[in-house]
């Protein structure tokens, strides 16, 4: 991004270090408002509950290598994939690149010194803290049983799992996914530098945007379903029970209310790193940016009308059920347009094949492996074949794995050199890339397979026919646990031994790479001005500067 | 903005761009709200169509009196909340201290009588749940749904009341701030935001008020 500096009548003081040198102590980390430090225990606490999160799929997937019920009981079993859910889904995919990567990358993109609500910020950390610790308690003190859609009236009134704690968890969880959503659109609307206009922004910023909306609107909505679980299993009241006129659809339309958008929450920030990456490592701007950008607005707003169709067989009206089908249909449109403009981008740029550009190019193709599926299972007819199957766990986890987790990686490799300082080996970043994306679909092609032969989604027996695909799948588990493993390991090491990065190792154009590495407390020296887009590539030239 | 006792935060550039953001936070948190209490309201309005009969004759136990009361006299209450915050604009001390009681004093008033009718719902046992004694001698009514009606009822104005309970906090702490002088004409923001969430909490009764009191006929 071209940008100019200028002294400014607010401009502080320039900070004499880096924000990790600005204190050492314990005290300065727990206490601290700066956006950066707080993308740093967000980080900590994301990779722990993503590493708890593969633990117990670890497990389940152990279990499934044989036909019988023989390493867990039924109730662990069911137990398991819950703790699986709820964890990968509410403590890990949701946090993941907004709070880690949005919290440390919003206002360096935009120019500013901190987010609009530092403290807002920090209590949002606390927030998920102990929402998190409620949620651990719920599973050290026996686990809950209802998987993570805690469907009624199973989880109103039969299940004897610790689900009210559970539901307390994800409840308070809600708020710093609410709070984070309010301080990025504050922040994107009021905060950024001069001349750096909505055309400008990078499209990350945009997708983060349109993540935030959803975060405040669809959010609450979980909040009330759960406080009426809640309710319904203190009472006893029939909200959503149907033996004393409650209707257990009705849960469904709320849960999925949110629950589809979050959906959403998880593949929009996705989506923007991917933009950052592509159009880094083949130095070129992106093709059609605004329809790139305008495209996460869609998709949002999109995405708040067709939750409908995850109740294809349960009892909706036909008519919805066509008119949910159509509108899920309609979703594919803004996502083959950034497919599309992604690999338009590609098309004639030059193109460097380090480490988050691999796992840009595996999000590219799983994402859409994983979102043409959808399309499968968005037409009735299919649907009422393959729902409940393997078939829509294949297909959600080459949205949520395969396109999140690889985004989500990419992202972490192409910043952290800005976070920390430090480059990490090259050689392993791409070796692991590599490792996940085999891993990832030994994993999941074979439940592609599984669910059209008709295995159902969460039973731990089966037909010893279908064993076959099974051990690919854990196979493949197993090695994807290794490619996670390694760079927690190699990232790691490089904080110690890793070459210095420089302020910009990648020639890479947006503001955030304007700075030091890591950044100094308040970001910029002098806040930047911007003159020029965000992607001032020279197109088709490697660019040596510096 | 004049003579500015406000601090301006080192996040910001100057003290318009830190207004125009806390302003914008608190809509984006009132629209979490909406959305909040539109999924109570949904679930009221589907329950609503499938037993217009329990509904209704539920509805017909509350005091009519006793709700358009409250309505009044929570407009009332937004009313002297508008002026709290003309007067927080004009860096009038005393009135603003004044308007900020008055509020409060509505606000409590709201939650007495509310909680008279509630007490009422207690003896008459409408309170769902394992105290609920209601029993059906009208055909067509069957009493666990004018029981589902009590739990809505109980839910909505329960999170109401919860949320003016708040707000009466909130004016609470604005009241001591504002005797201390510690407002000006260029630093109300706190005025002014607590304004916006009374003013929705408001809102959300004057939804309530029409949908749980006033449904069916009740000439007949």
């Amino acid at each position: 991004m071209s940008a100019t500096t200028a002294e400014r009548v607010a401009d502080y003081p320039p900070h004499p270090g880096t924000f990790v040198e600005e204190g050492y102590s314990l005290k300065s980390w727990l206490l601290t408002t700066d956006h950066k430090r707080i993308a740093i225990l967000y980080l900590l606490a994301i990779t722990f509950f993503f590493f708890l999160g593969g633990a117990a799929a670890v497990i389940f997937r152990l279990e499934l290598m044989t036909p019988q019920a023989d390493l867990v009981s039924n109730e662990t079993y069911n137990k398991l994939f819950t703790i699986h859910g709820v964890i990968m889904v509410w403590f890990f995919l949701i946090p993941s690149i907004p709070a880690v990567l949005g919290n440390f990358l919003v206002p360096l993109m935009i120019g500013a010194r901190d987010l609009a609500f530092p403290k807002l910020n920090l209590a949002s950390w606390y927030i998920y803290m102990f929402s998190a610790a409620l949620t651990i308690a719920s599973i050290v003190l026996g686990g809950v049983d209802t998987g993570w859609t805690f469907y009624t009236p199973y989880s109103s009134m039969f299940s004897n799992s610790h689900v009210m704690l559970a539901v307390i968890g994800i409840f308070i969880n809600g708020f710093s996914s609410i709070l984070t959503g309010l301080n990025f659109i504050v922040t994107i609307h009021r905060m950024r530098a001069p001349g750096l206009t909505w055309s400008r922004l990078p499209l990350f910023i945009w997708s983060m945007y349109a993540t935030s909306i959803v975060f405040v609107l669809a959010t609450p909505v979980l909040a009330i379903t759960l406080t009426m679980v809640g309710i319904e299993r203190v009472f006893h009241i029939g909200i959503f029970d149907p033996s004393i006129g409650g209707d257990p659809l009705l849960f469904q339309h709320l849960f999925w209310f949110y629950s589809h958008p979050a959906v959403y929450i998880m593949i929009l920030p996705a989506m923007g790193v991917v933009s950052e990456l592509i159009s880094c490592f083949s130095r070129r701007r992106p093709f059609g940016y605004s329809f790139i950008a305008l495209s996460s607005v869609a998709i949002a707003v999109l995405g708040f009308l067709v939750w409908g169709h995850h109740l294809f067989v349960s009892g909706q009206s036909m008519y919805g059920g066509l008119v949910f089908s159509l509108l899920s249909y309609l979703v594919a449109i803004p996502s083959a347009i950034k497919v599309f403009n992604w690999t338009a981008t590609l098309h004639r740029g030059s193109i460097a094949w380090d480490t988050p550009m691999l796992y840009a190019l595996g999000f590219i193709g799983l994402f859409t492996i994983g979102g043409l599926t959808g399309l499968l299972l968005a037409a009735l007819g299919i649907d009422v074949h393959v729902h409940d199957t393997y078939f829509v766990i294949a297909h959600f986890h080459y949205i949520m794995v395969g396109g999140a987790v690889m985004a989500y990686l990419g992202g972490i490799h192409y910043w952290w050199p800005k976070m920390s300082g430090k480059l990490y080996p090259e050689w392993w970043g791409r070796f692991s890339a590599l490792i996940i994306f085999v891993g990832f679909n030994l994993t999941f092609f074979p439940q592609f397979i599984l669910g059209y032969l008709g295995m159902p989604r969460r039973y731990h027996e089966y037909p010893p026919e279908f064993q076959i695909y099974h051990v690919m799948s854990t196979a493949g588990a197993s090695i994807l646990a290794v490619g996670y493993v390694l760079p927690l390991c190699y990232l790691l090491w490089s904080l110690k031994y890793g070459k210095p990065a420089g302020s910009n190792p990648w020639q890479a154009t947006g503001l955030e790479w304007q700075t030091h590495s890591p950044p100094k407390t308040h970001n910029f020296d002098v806040t930047p001005v911007v003159t020029d887009e965000a992607y001032t590539y020279v197109e088709g030239k490697e660019q040596f500067v510096g | 903005m004049a003579d500015s006792g406000a601090v301006l935060h080192e996040q910001f550039d100057d003290l318009a761009q830190q207004h125009s953001a806390v302003t914008l936070g608190m809509w984006a948190f009132l629209a979490t709200e909406v959305l909040f209490f539109g999924g109570l309201i949904l679930s009221y309005v589907v329950y609503r169509h499938a037993y217009p009969h329990e509904f209704q004759f539920a509805s017909h136990q509350l005091s009519v009196k006793l709700g358009t009361l409250n309505t009044a006299v929570l407009l009332c209450s937004s009313l002297s909340m508008a002026l709290a915050v003309h007067a927080a604009q004009f860096g009038a001390r005393k009135r603003l201290v004044f308007f900020l009681i008055v509020t409060m004093a509505l606000g409590a008033t709201f939650l007495t009588i509310k909680g008279f009718e509630w007490r009422t719902d207690w003896v008459d046992g409408f309170v769902p749940g394992s105290h609920f004694s209601f029993v059906s001698h009208t055909p067509r009514v069957d009493a666990r749904k004018v029981e589902l009606f009590f739990c809505l009822y109980f839910v909505m104005t329960g999170l109401h009341g919860l949320h003016m309970l708040i707000g009466i906090a909130l004016l609470g702490f604005l009241t001591v701030h504002a005797s201390r002088g510690k407002y000006s004409s260029g630093n109300f923001a706190p005025i002014e935001l607590t304004g916006l969430y009374w003013h929705f909490v408001d809102i959300v009764w004057i939804f309530l008020f029409p949908l749980l009191y006033l449904i069916g006929n009740h000439a007949a």
